[in-house]
C-alpha cells in the first residue's frame, strides 16, 4: 500500500538500527511524549530491534489518559441532566472518574450518551434534537482542538443555541517543561509528536533545546520515521549539536498550520489545568474565550462543587501518575495485570488504545 | 400478501400467519422436506459422526454490501458445521420479527438465505417464525442450526496441533467486519468495503479430499478476528504460534480504514474466510489446493506452530521486530487523535 509499505521496508530498517546500535555506546533515555508513538514503538516490536543502551520512555501525551479523573465526574454530572445528550469521542467513554464512568453511566442510569467521530457530527445531533441541550466532549491536544474550535465558530455563525462544549483540551510543550522542571526523569532526547506538530510547527519546542540542551525530533508514526528520529537523536547527542529537527517533514513545516493555530487563538485561551497523575500544569489547558461563553458548558450548567481539585489520584497501588512522568513503567505497578487490565482498567493508562499500560499489557509477553 | 408490513398478527398463529408462511417462507425457501409443514423435518441419514451446531444472528444493519442478515444465517452455520470437517446437510432457521418490518425486506432475505443454501448444497427443512412488538427486536433476529456429516477417519481438533504445523489462512482479513462498520453512522467512507460472507463447505471438501487428516485443526475468525482465533488454538493447544506480518493479506481499503479508526486487522470479523493448522509437510499441498478455489485464490502460509512459548501467539513485524499478539478485549474503539 502506497505511502504505508515504503515506510515499513525491511532493508532499509535493518540499516536503520545497525546505524543506530553502533553509536549506542552509552546509556541514552529518549522520551516518546505521544501515545500514538508508544502504540507504534510496540506494535512494531522497535524496542527489541534496538541495543539494550538505548531506553524508550513513555510520556503524558495521551489526551485521553492525562484527562482528571475530576473531569470526567463533571461529565458524568453533565450527562445525568434534563433533556442532555452527551457526545464523546469513543476513548473516553471507559475512563474511570472518581467513582464511575460514563460507559457505567450509560449502561446503569440510562444517559444518552453517544460516541461521536467528529464535532461535526454533535453539531449534527444537536441540529436535529432541537429540544434537547447537546454537550461535547472537547478532549484532545493541539491536533484535535482546533477543529473544536472551529466547530465552536460554525455553532455561532448558524445560531446553533442548544450546543455546548466541556473543554478539557491540553498542551504539550507545556506539560514536557513540567516534566523537565520536576527533575524526576534524565531525559536525552524527546521524540516530538508528529500530528499535535502540524497544528504547532517546530518553534515551541526550541525552549526545550535552547534552555535544556536536550534534542528534539520531531517524527512520524511510521517504523522508519520512528527509526530515523532515533538515529537523529542519537547522533545529536553524539555531535552536541542540540537543536529541533523536524524528520516527519512530509506533513509538519516549521511554522506549522497557521490558520489553525489562528482559529485556535480565537476560541480558546490558555488556562491552569490538572492532568491526571500530574497534577495542576500553568498554562496547560484551554478555556473557551469570553466571545463564545455561551457554547461553555461550565458556564452554561450550574454546577455543583467538585470536591477534590487536585487529582492525585484516589486509587493508592494506581502507578499511572508515575507512568504518565515517565519515572516508572507499567511492570513496576503491583496492579498491572493482577487486578488492573484492559478489561477492567483501573487507571487511564490501561483504558486508552494508546495508554502506555495498555500497550505493554497488549504487545508485551 | 394483502400487507405490505410485518403485523403482530403474522405471528399470532392464525390466518395472517398461514398465509406468511405460504406466500413468504415456503415461497422462497421450499423444498419437498419444509413443504410438508410437520412439526419435524424427517429425514434419513448416513451412518456416521454427525456434526450438530447453531448460531444466532442479529446483524445491525441488516442489510450491508456483500449480504445481509439472511446470507449471513445460511453462512455462518454452515461454516461452522464445515470447521469440524462436516459435511453439512440440513439447516433449521426460527425468524423473531419486529413488527413493522417490510415484507418486501424479508422477503429479500428470504431469497439471499435461499441463494446461499443454494450455494452450499444444503436445504432448510424446518423454522419458526414469531413476530414481537416494535422496540423489543430490531427488525429481524434469525437463529440458524444445521447438522452435517463427517466423513470417516477425519478428527479436526485443536488438541491435534503439533510444534512444526503450518498456520494457513484462506485468504484477506477485516473485509466483514469494516463492511458492517462503514454502514453504521457517521463514517460516510467513500471506499467501497463488501463482506467476506461465503460458504466454505467446497473449499473445506477439497482440502479434505487432498489431505485428508492431516488438517489438525481449523476455524473461521468471525467475532474477535484471526487474533482471537489464534489464541483459542495456541491455548487448547498449549504451542506457541510465530506469525509473519508481512504474509497476512489485508486489502489496502482496508488497512486504509484500520489506520484512519486506529483499528488493526487482526481483531476484526470475517464471514468467508478460515484459518488451518496442518502437518508441516502438507502445508504446501492444502495451500495449493485452497488457491485452486474461489475462496482461497489469496491464501497464505501465515506461520507455524512452535513449542514456546506456550499459549502465546507471537507476531514478527514488517521491520523484523517482534511483538506478542494478545486475544481481544472489549470492542475495539475509535480513536480520538
Amino acid at each position: 500500500m502506497r505511502y504505508i509499505d515504503e515506510f515499513c521496508d525491511p532493508g532499509l530498517a535493518k540499516r536503520l538500527v545497525e546505524s543506530i546500535n553502533r553509536l549506542s555506546d552509552k546509556e541514552i533515555v529518549l522520551m516518546e511524549v505521544c501515545g500514538t508513538h508508544t502504540m507504534a514503538i510496540f506494535k512494531h516490536g522497535i524496542k527489541k530491534l534496538l541495543a539494550p543502551s538505548i531506553r524508550l520512555v513513555s510520556g503524558p501525551g495521551c489526551p485521553v489518559c492525562v484527562t482528571a479523573a475530576q473531569d470526567i465526574d463533571v461529565a458524568r454530572w453533565i450527562s445525568r441532566q434534563k433533556d442532555v445528550i452527551f457526545t464523546t469521542f469513543g476513548d473516553m467513554i471507559r475512563v474511570p472518574g472518581g467513582a464511575s464512568s460514563l460507559e457505567r453511566q450509560k449502561g446503569q442510569e440510562g444517559a444518552d450518551i453517544r460516541v461521536v467521530y467528529s464535532i461535526l457530527d454533535a453539531l449534527d445531533i444537536a441540529r436535529n434534537n432541537p429540544t434537547k441541550r447537546v454537550v461535547f466532549f472537547g478532549i484532545g491536544f493541539e491536533t484535535t482542538a482546533p477543529s473544536i474550535a472551529s466547530g465552536i465558530q460554525l455553532a455561532s455563525k448558524q445560531g446553533l443555541d442548544n450546543f455546548f462544549v466541556y473543554s478539557c483540551h491540553k498542551l504539550i510543550p507545556p506539560a514536557m517543561k513540567a516534566l523537565l522542571e520536576s527533575g524526576e526523569v534524565k531525559i536525552d532526547g524527546f521524540i516530538c509528536p508528529g500530528h499535535v506538530s502540524t497544528i504547532i510547527g517546530a518553534k515551541p519546542y526550541e525552549f526545550i533545546a535552547e534552555q535544556y540542551h536536550i534534542p528534539c525530533v520531531i517524527t512520524g508514526f511510521e517504523p522508519l520515521d520512528i527509526l530515523q528520529a532515533i538515529l537523529m537523536l542519537v547522533k545529536a547527542r553524539e555531535s552536541g549539536q542540540v537543536g529541533v529537527e523536524i524528520q516527519y517533514t512530509r506533513a509538519v513545516k516549521h511554522e506549522g498550520n497557521v490558520v489553525a493555530q489562528r482559529i485556535l487563538a480565537e476560541v480558546f485561551e490558555p488556562i491552569d489545568a490538572v492532568w491526571r497523575g500530574i497534577g495542576v500544569i500553568p498554562d496547560s489547558g484551554l478555556k473557551i474565550r469570553q466571545e463564545y461563553s455561551r457554547f461553555d458548558a461550565l458556564l452554561q450548567f450550574e454546577m455543583p462543587e467538585m470536591s477534590d481539585k487536585s487529582d492525585l489520584s484516589n486509587l493508592s497501588d494506581c502507578i499511572c501518575g508515575l507512568i504518565l512522568r515517565g519515572i516508572a513503567i507499567p511492570t513496576d505497578c503491583p496492579l498491572f495485570k493482577t487486578v488492573c487490565n484492559t478489561e477492567n482498567p483501573v487507571g487511564a493508562c490501561m483504558v486508552s488504545l494508546e495508554g502506555t499500560c495498555a500497550a505493554y499489557y497488549k504487545y508485551s509477553p | 400478501m394483502q400487507f405490505d408490513r410485518i403485523l403482530l398478527s403474522h405471528g399470532s398463529g392464525g390466518r395472517l400467519s398461514q398465509q406468511l408462511i405460504h406466500d413468504v417462507f415456503l415461497k422462497e425457501l421450499g423444498n419437498e422436506i419444509l413443504d410438508e409443514l410437520n412439526d419435524s423435518a424427517v429425514f434419513n441419514v448416513a451412518e456416521g459422526k454427525l456434526a450438530y451446531t447453531t448460531d444466532a444472528y442479529v446483524v445491525s444493519p441488516i442489510f450491508f454490501p456483500g449480504g445481509d442478515i439472511g446470507r449471513l444465517s445460511a453462512c455462518g452455520t454452515v461454516n461452522d458445521l464445515s470447521m469440524s470437517g462436516a459435511k453439512p446437510f440440513y439447516l433449521s432457521a426460527s425468524f423473531i420479527i419486529e413488527e413493522g418490518l417490510s415484507i418486501n425486506d424479508l422477503k429479500t432475505i428470504l431469497m439471499s438465505m435461499k441463494q446461499a443454501a443454494d450455494e452450499a448444497g444444503v436445504k432448510i427443512v424446518c423454522g419458526d417464525t414469531k413476530v414481537v412488538g416494535r422496540g423489543m427486536a430490531d427488525k429481524v433476529f434469525i437463529t440458524t442450526s444445521g447438522i452435517g456429516l463427517i466423513p470417516d477417519g477425519i478428527d479436526i481438533s485443536p488438541r491435534r496441533i503439533r510444534p512444526g504445523d503450518s498456520v494457513i489462512l484462506s485468504g484477506t482479513i477485516g473485509d466483514h467486519g469494516i463492511a458492517i462498520l462503514s454502514q453504521r453512522e457517521g463514517l460516510g467512507f467513500s471506499s467501497d468495503f463488501i463482506s467476506d460472507v461465503a460458504p466454505l463447505n467446497h473449499l473445506v471438501a477439497s482440502m479434505l479430499d487432498e489431505v485428508g487428516n492431516d488438517i489438525h485443526a481449523m476455524r473461521d475468525p468471525t467475532r474477535g478476528g484471526l487474533a482471537t482465533t489464534l489464541n483459542e488454538f495456541a491455548q487448547v493447544a498449549n504451542l506457541g504460534m510465530r506469525i509473519y506480518e508481512d504474509k497476512i493479506p489485508v486489502q489496502d481499503n482496508i488497512r486504509g480504514a484500520c489506520e484512519l479508526l486506529g483499528f488493526d486487522p487482526l481483531y476484526i470479523a470475517n464471514e468467508g474466510k478460515l484459518v488451518t493448522i496442518v502437518e508441516n509437510v502438507a502445508g504446501d499441498r492444502v495451500l495449493a489446493c485452497m488457491k485452486r478455489h474461489p475462496l482461497g485464490i489469496n491464501a497464505e502460509i501465515i506461520g507455524e506452530v512452535v513449542e514456546k512459548p506456550e499459549g502465546m501467539v507471537s507476531l514478527v513485524t514488517r521491520i523484523g521486530g517482534t511483538r506478542v499478539i494478545d486475544m481481544m478485549v472489549g470492542d475495539q474503539l475509535p480513536r480520538i487523535c
